[in-house]
């Protein structure tokens, strides 16, 4: 397919800027990181507005923006949850009530509040589990940007990754936090400047909200025909049942799954977002920062969701119907048809001229760098404080945590690249990435809560329940991706390179009915085919005879029609590519013809709906809801493993839980703020905006 | 001690006003040659890049070094 973006001379000098800046940025900030606590804690100085900035922008990377949009693309207005009801309660809850626990023990990161409260074991699990998700996370990171990049602009893959890590290395190694931290603050204001104009020019595009609207009812069922009943354009009326919706998930899901487990588990106890705002100044910064996060992340849907609602309204074809986008699993993606996680970067080049696509392009570059640089430092405090001072050198001096701080951010780059070289030759592994992270901080929610707010959970109980959780999860996870009887990925069959073809179509509707292929070379995936070789290694073969492949195959999954993908064939003497499904497909003799047949007992990528219909209570549930209620089951088996293990072993002395534990942690003093700086009033119309939002969009 | 530290503010609103330059530059050179792109008419890059511009110089005015005391 062609390059959606094409940059111009000044766009190019507008990314270099960027380069130049952050580089200066962290060579400045050096002399500012001379001690553990400044390079680990950014010395505990931040204002309120300096940790609200970071900590929303270390959640607003670029595969943030791109994803959610195109979870908007697909999902419709339910993709906003992520900014209201999957954030916002759970952010007000860090607040006012987790805050206190964290500020006041004065902890370096979450897995050391493990350690105080419930020893070394839990904290060690999380402590090594954390630092691994982060630098695969980082590796992640970048590997989808230098793709993105590739695809977009053309950009050498290997030239994306290098240049960006090396620049990441420099300024998380100089300054540390305070490096990472200034560099998110940066890319708050790059994102929003560099994106806020796209919606702003599609909805003029699309005749404000109500045409967008309009456009949207009308063209969703064609764009997204698999669920032709499903509402996309409202928040919770179309949550009654599995099937009423696009994202297959009903309000318990919703609610329970994402606005409890998800949602908790990763704002409140992922420590990339902790860090940013435990290193304020004091405990009502650090309560004021959060709240700022709250209010700003509910603004973040109109540079997120907008454009993906917008995509259904304002993208057409040449020929005047809705441009149909597809998942990055289809296999017509990038062949014939552009992705869901295109909608951003083809609608920015479609309102953006010279200067403001260089900015937007920034933007996008800003976002994977800073949470790159995000990982980084808190894979520095991690390994440094949770794994490296306990398991091997104790009582060393700060100089030396500090060097080994500096030298960590190095190797978490390093590790980081590796992991993104690893990801360039196992992709299919980058799908299994999130959900290894749910794996992880949904149990480390309820170990983390449990401990706040329960005195008499102990240290076993905690142990055991954060391993069980993670254990579960991963169980869950295995269980609706195994298909006992086999499992056949949709059929397929692609017509080789050069083949010569011609197209036969219906005269009343113009719709392609018959593909025949003259001459060439044809490869059938899961298109039963006696007589052609055998299952999974077949030679290619001539046909002697004209041979008609089946539009449709009925397998043991039903029927499915046949893909058919031609990336590069002749068309009356023209090259010419496209993708079909459904269309009978007619081989001339000699056209030679490979067929092949897969058939899977674990397929990673497809949910096995007799198994789904145990943990997410629908066979009609779609993997966004299996997701969510494989969390909210993580977290029910984690409370439930502490609680009981608690009640049979001996609880630690009141002594030891000062400052720790809910009822044993006396707030400190800070004077009756002025009512501007009042948390409680901030919490309060936060949630007053969050149920207002949710009642105009009901 | 390391000195007083310039505020993350200054650095954003020095890279703004920069970006505002270049971005209503650009706009102001579409006026005479239309850029390819829809809705040219708007002359998006004069309005966003003057904004650009604004607030950025307003950053570095606020939040300017200045001699300690």
């Amino acid at each position: 397919m062609t390059r959606l973006l094409t940059l111009t001379p000044l766009d190019f000098a507008i990314v270099a800027i960027y380069f130049a800046a952050v580089i200066a940025i962290g060579v400045y900030l050096r002399r500012f990181a001379t001690t553990g606590e400044e390079f680990f804690m950014a010395g505990r100085q931040m204002t309120a507005w300096v940790a609200g900035l970071s900590f929303i922008s270390a959640n607003l990377s670029s595969l943030e923006t791109m994803g959610w949009s195109a979870m908007a693309y697909q999902y419709g207005m339910l993709g906003a949850h992520a900014y209201l009801i999957g954030a916002i309660p759970a952010i007000l809850f860090l607040a006012m009530v987790m805050m206190p626990f964290y500020y006041i023990s004065r902890t370096h990161s979450v897995p050391g509040y493990l350690q105080l409260r419930y020893g070394e074991g839990a904290r060690s699990v999380a402590g090594i589990s954390f630092t691994f998700l982060t630098v695969m996370v980082s590796g992640a990171s970048m590997f989808a940007m230098a793709k993105i990049l590739n695809l977009l602009l053309g950009w050498d893959i290997h030239l994306s990754i290098w240049a960006s890590s090396l620049t990441v290395a420099v300024y998380v190694t100089l300054g540390g936090l305070l490096s990472a931290v200034f560099n998110e603050v940066l890319q708050f204001f790059l994102i929003w400047l560099g994106t806020l104009l796209v919606p702003i020019l599609g909805l003029v595009a699309a005749g404000g909200w109500n045409g967008m609207i309009k456009a949207i009812q009308k063209n969703a069922p064609i764009i997204h025909p698999t669920v032709q009943n499903a509402d996309f354009t409202s928040l919770w009326r179309n949550l009654g049942s599995f099937d009423t919706n696009p994202m297959g998930i009903d309000w318990f899901g919703m609610v329970f799954g994402l606005g409890l487990a998800v949602s908790f588990g990763y704002w409140c106890t992922d420590f990339l977002q902790v860090q940013r705002v435990i290193v304020a100044k004091d405990l009502r910064s650090a309560q004021n920062g959060t709240l700022i996060g709250a209010a700003l992340k509910m603004c973040v849907p109109l540079i997120v969701t907008l454009p993906g609602l917008l995509g259904l309204a304002v993208l057409y074809a040449q020929d005047g119907s809705p441009l149909v986008l597809v998942p990055e699993s289809d296999p017509r993606a990038r062949i014939t048809h552009y992705t869901f996680n295109d909608v951003l970067p083809l609608l920015m080049g479609r309102y953006l001229g010279p200067g403001l696509l260089g900015l937007g392009v920034t933007a996008m570059i800003a976002g994977f760098m800073s949470g790159m640089a995000g990982n980084v430092s808190a894979f520095a405090t991690v390994w440094t404080y949770d794994v490296y001072k306990p398991l091997f050198r104790r009582n060393a001096s700060d100089r030396h945590y500090l060097a080994m701080g500096r030298w960590c951010s190095i190797l978490g780059v390093l590790i980081s690249i590796a992991a993104a070289y690893a990801l360039l030759w196992f992709s299919n592994i980058l799908e299994f990435l999130q959900v290894l992270v749910f794996f992880f901080i949904v149990p480390l929610f309820g170990t983390v809560i449990l401990g706040m707010l329960w005195k008499r959970a102990t240290s076993a109980g905690g142990f055991w329940g954060f391993v069980a959780a993670i254990v579960a999860s991963i169980g869950m996870w295995t269980y609706v991706h195994t298909f006992p009887e086999g499992y056949s990925p949709q059929p397929k069959v692609t017509l080789g390179e050069g083949s010569v073809v011609s197209l036969q179509k219906d005269q009343a509707s113009g719709a392609l009915r018959r593909v025949t292929v003259e001459s060439g070379q044809v490869a059938a995936l899961n298109v039963a085919l006696a007589g052609f070789g055998a299952p999974a290694q077949a030679q290619a073969t001539a046909v002697t005879t004209a041979l008609a492949l089946p539009a449709s195959v009925t397998a043991r999954q039903g029927t499915s029609p046949v893909q058919v993908l031609a990336p590069q064939v002749t068309v009356a003497g023209q090259p010419t590519r496209f993708g079909v499904e459904g269309v009978e497909v007619v081989l001339r003799p000699g056209v030679r013809l490979s067929v092949s047949e897969i058939s899977q007992r674990f397929a990673p990528a497809a949910f096995n709906p007799d198994h789904t219909q145990y943990v997410a209570r629908s066979r009609k549930a779609k993997p966004m809801a299996v997701n969510m209620y494989s969390g909210w089951w993580s977290l029910v088996v984690c409370v439930v493993v502490t609680v009981l293990v608690s009640l049979f072993t001996r609880p630690k002395p009141e002594a030891e839980l000062k400052n720790l534990v809910y009822g044993l942690t006396p707030r400190p003093d800070e004077g009756k703020p002025p009512w501007y700086e009042s948390p409680a009033l901030w919490a309060t119309l936060v949630t007053l905006v969050l149920v207002a939002v949710n009642l105009v969009f009901w | 001690m390391h000195g007083h530290r310039i505020p993350i503010w200054f650095f954003i609103g020095a890279l703004l006003a920069v970006y505002g330059v270049l971005v209503l530059a650009a706009g102001l050179y579409g006026l005479v040659h239309t850029p390819a792109v829809e809705l040219a008419s708007l002359h998006a890059g004069v309005w966003w890049g003057a904004l650009l511009l604004v607030i950025g110089t307003g950053y570095v005015v606020k939040y300017r070094p200045r001699r300690q005391e």
